[in-house]
């Protein structure tokens, strides 16, 4: 089993708490894990990205070669097109349909809109409002995550118990409020491959 | 044994911690800045008494190790590439005097510039000192180079480098650890004069250095981290620097055919380096940064005969980070056919944060300039430079830390009127009290704005030296109170600050503007911490 995941938004959207929670899932389930950050002058309401590789065998490069990708995981819709180059031919596009406008030239959003409705594998979700009815437009990340949770071969009860561990410290209400994300997430997803 | 999920600089961190460390010195840059901020939140560095407070830039940091070295603790010097040049005087100098308790240097480069002004190479400063240099090709191989390092320095009585590249200093993965080393006691050298480098006595060092070349040579071909791998087509025979290796060895799922140079650990070693030329005429240099193996390697293979590609023949591009892909055109393999991102997607470069005080500071600035312009705003360094983009579009320059007053100086003498410059906090205690004594030394009538947000904003709001200290730095160093003004950049003081600048601009001296507003971000994380 090997897993390459991109995972794509804009600074302080919270991909690297996507990232956290994934890996902390992966090293519970005995998985090889490697993930590349980006940190430092991006992080100012650029366009940030991650690279993570999960694996049953020990994983070689940090960076997933282009075309070999098999999710991209985006909490923006713009920044999940960015990079489809790393996508190979049959993998997912799974991104939030809510967009991060901090540009002048941000596209069309009907535009925008046909080219994600175009990818023949895709899982596209507002999860900003879904987040918010859940409580807090904050935890859109992890309604993300969840709606990634087919593409992972990582069960849905181990992301859970992570983001458990993951937010603990932070107390009772937050953890549930993130899985409640994380689950509203994963059912749309799977309402969604179903069909 | 449970693996930590770490990143790479923090598992250089935790790994000094288990040989021993008795401090760590620094000054933050991306991508080292984590190795520093791992020991400051680490429970265990704490009850262990390790030194970890951030210095006021990378020479003092060098120097404050190499104190610590002397009394016989193993200490720890991160920073980033361009750190070095900053450093270079007592890194250089370091390898002349020795050490005593064993001291790595770490430098993290950044290939691609993803956060820096270039994208020079420190294993060429590693060469320069005659010193060894570890490049680690996985995070857990860096966690075991630090204990094998620290042993090294103390058996060579020498300086270690460590060299890593942004993708091993910012990516994640488990490592499993050892068992912990205590602290060294505190004992001095065995040679009094080992440290002073008069020329009799520096003479004598230097030969001692040039002396033990062929033993740090012997270590890297023996001691593990360089290796040989054979292959079964010897129609190419590849040497893998670092991470390059990884990149390498994804192309092949892990079964190279060629035989294979892994390369860790400098000098590079020639016998391992014969053994190929020996099996192959044709020679590959993958390597993250400037073509040093390749350059090298002339005077290592024998002068006919052989073909070495890499870098300098363009089989690799010669500027830039590798990547997997970047190695497998190198290698002649064939390329999957890839997706294009279409048309409408746009750039999102950085940007100052919503309420950042910077903003108010130029627009302030390019409001006071108007009427002289054109004006030349020398910057420096740090969150502020980015009123290099629209729609600030406020400053000329960004060098070097300190840069902006030096320049600003260097302009005036040349006869430019107006001379203005920005700098941070930071930046103005790491490189610019220097040269701001040269200012008012001369009176030199320029404007020096220091955009103080009391932090070092850039590299994520660590602790600045300048603290709480810029006005009487600047008077210590003899400028006149009159000629020292604090304001606040906010909007509601636009017209007020703006009235200050245009005063200072006519002034016939040196003038210091110091605008004071906290960044938001770390007024965010402090009260988030409380
Ligand atoms: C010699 C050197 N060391 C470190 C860095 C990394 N660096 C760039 S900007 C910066 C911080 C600047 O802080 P400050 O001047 O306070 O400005 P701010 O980012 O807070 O606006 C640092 C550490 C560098 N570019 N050069
Ligand atoms: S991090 Fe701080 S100094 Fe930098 S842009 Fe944001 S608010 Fe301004």
């Amino acid at each position: 089993m090997k897993t390459d995941i991109i995972l794509a938004g804009v600074g302080g959207q919270g991909i690297l708490s996507i990232a956290t929670v994934i890996g902390l899932a992966a090293v519970n389930n005995n998985l090889y894990i490697k993930q590349a950050e980006v940190h430092g002058m991006s992080q100012r309401g650029g366009a940030v990205y991650s690279h993570l590789r999960l694996s049953d065998s020990p994983v070689a490069s940090d960076l997933i070669p282009l075309g070999k990708g098999d999710v991209i995981l985006s909490v923006e819709p713009m920044e999940a097109l960015r990079y489809l180059p790393y996508l190979n031919p049959t993998g997912w596009v799974v991104t939030n349909t809510h967009p991060f406008i901090n540009i002048g030239n941000y596209p069309d959003s009907a535009a925008l809109t046909e080219q994600l409705q175009a990818l023949d594998r895709r899982v596209l979700v507002d999860a900003d409002a879904l987040a918010t009815e859940c409580g807090n437009v904050k935890a859109s990340n992890i309604v993300m995550l969840g709606a990634a949770i087919p593409f992972l071969d990582i069960p849905y009860e181990q992301l859970e118990a992570a983001v458990r561990g993951i937010f603990g410290r932070k107390g009772e209400e937050i953890v549930d409020l993130n899985i409640h994300a994380l689950k509203t997430g994963f059912e749309i997803a799977q309402q969604q491959t179903k069909a | 044994m449970q693996k930590r999920l770490l990143l790479g600089d923090e598992v250089i961190a935790q790994a000094a911690i288990d040989a021993g460390l008795s401090g760590i010195y620094g000054y933050p840059g991306t991508p080292s800045t984590e190795i520093m901020e791992y020991v400051q939140a680490s429970e265990e560095a704490a009850e262990k008494h390790i030194h970890c407070r951030w210095s006021a830039n990378e020479k003092t940091a060098m120097e404050a190790a190499l104190g610590m070295s002397y009394c016989g603790k193993r200490t720890m010097v991160c920073m980033k590439h361009v750190g070095m040049n900053v450093a270079a005087d007592a890194f250089i100098n370091s390898a002349i005097t020795g050490v005593n308790g064993g001291l790595i240097v770490v430098v993290a480069d950044d290939p691609s510039m993803h956060s820096s002004q270039n994208e020079q190479d420190s294993r060429f400063y590693g060469q320069f000192a005659l010193i060894t240099v570890l490049e680690p090709s996985s995070q857990q191989e860096a966690y075991d180079m630090v204990f094998y390092g620290f042993e090294l320095s103390e058996k060579t009585g020498l300086p270690v480098m460590m060299r890593i590249t942004t993708r091993m200093a910012h990516s994640r993965t488990g490592v499993a650890l050892r068992e912990k080393r205590a602290q060294n006691e505190l004992h001095l050298p065995a040679d009094p004069r080992q440290f002073v480098l008069l020329p009799a006595l520096a003479r004598i060092r230097y030969k001692k250095l040039i002396s033990q070349q062929a033993e740090l040579t012997q270590e890297a071909e023996s001691a593990g981290f360089n290796l040989f791998n054979e292959g079964q087509d010897n129609s190419l025979g590849i040497i893998a620097c670092g991470i390059a290796y990884n990149y390498l060895m994804e192309n092949f799922s892990g079964k190279c055919p060629y035989p294979v140079v892994k390369l860790s650990q400098y000098p590079v070693p020639a016998a391992m380096i014969a053994r190929l030329t020996e099996k192959c005429r044709k020679i590959l240099v993958l390597e993250e940064g400037y073509p040093v193996v390749e350059s090298q390697l002339k005077g290592l293979i024998p002068p006919e005969g052989f073909t070495v590609s890499g870098r300098l023949d363009g089989t690799v591009p010669r500027d830039g980070e590798l990547t997997p892909d970047l190695v497998a055109v190198a290698l002649g393999l064939q390329q999957t056919a890839i997706r294009t991102a279409p048309e409408l997607v746009t750039n999102r470069p950085p940007a100052f944060c919503k309420g950042c005080g910077h903003t108010d500071v130029f627009l302030a600035l390019n409001d006071a300039v108007k009427e002289y312009a054109p004006v030349c705003v020398f910057s420096d360094i740090g969150c502020y430079t980015l009123a290099a983009l629209p729609p600030h579009l406020s400053i000329n320059s960004c060098v070097d830390m300190g840069a902006s007053i030096t320049m600003a100086k260097g302009a005036y003498d040349a006869g430019l009127l107006h001379a203005t410059a920005v700098i941070g906090d930071s930046t103005f205690a790491h490189s610019g009290m220097t040269g701001l004594l040269d200012v008012i030394i001369e009176n030199t009538p320029i404007t020096i704005i220091i955009s103080d947000n009391l932090t070092t904003g850039m590299t994520g709001g660590q602790a600045s030296s300048a603290y709480g200290a810029i006005e009487n730095i600047c008077l210590g160093l003899g400028l006149p109170a009159e000629r020292l003004k604090v304001l606040t950049p906010l909007k509601k003081y636009h017209d007020e600050n703006v009235a200050v600048l245009r005063e200072a601009m006519q002034y016939e001296g040196t003038c210091v503007i110091v605008f004071r507003r906290e960044c938001v971000q770390t007024a965010a994380r402090r009260v988030r911490t409380k």
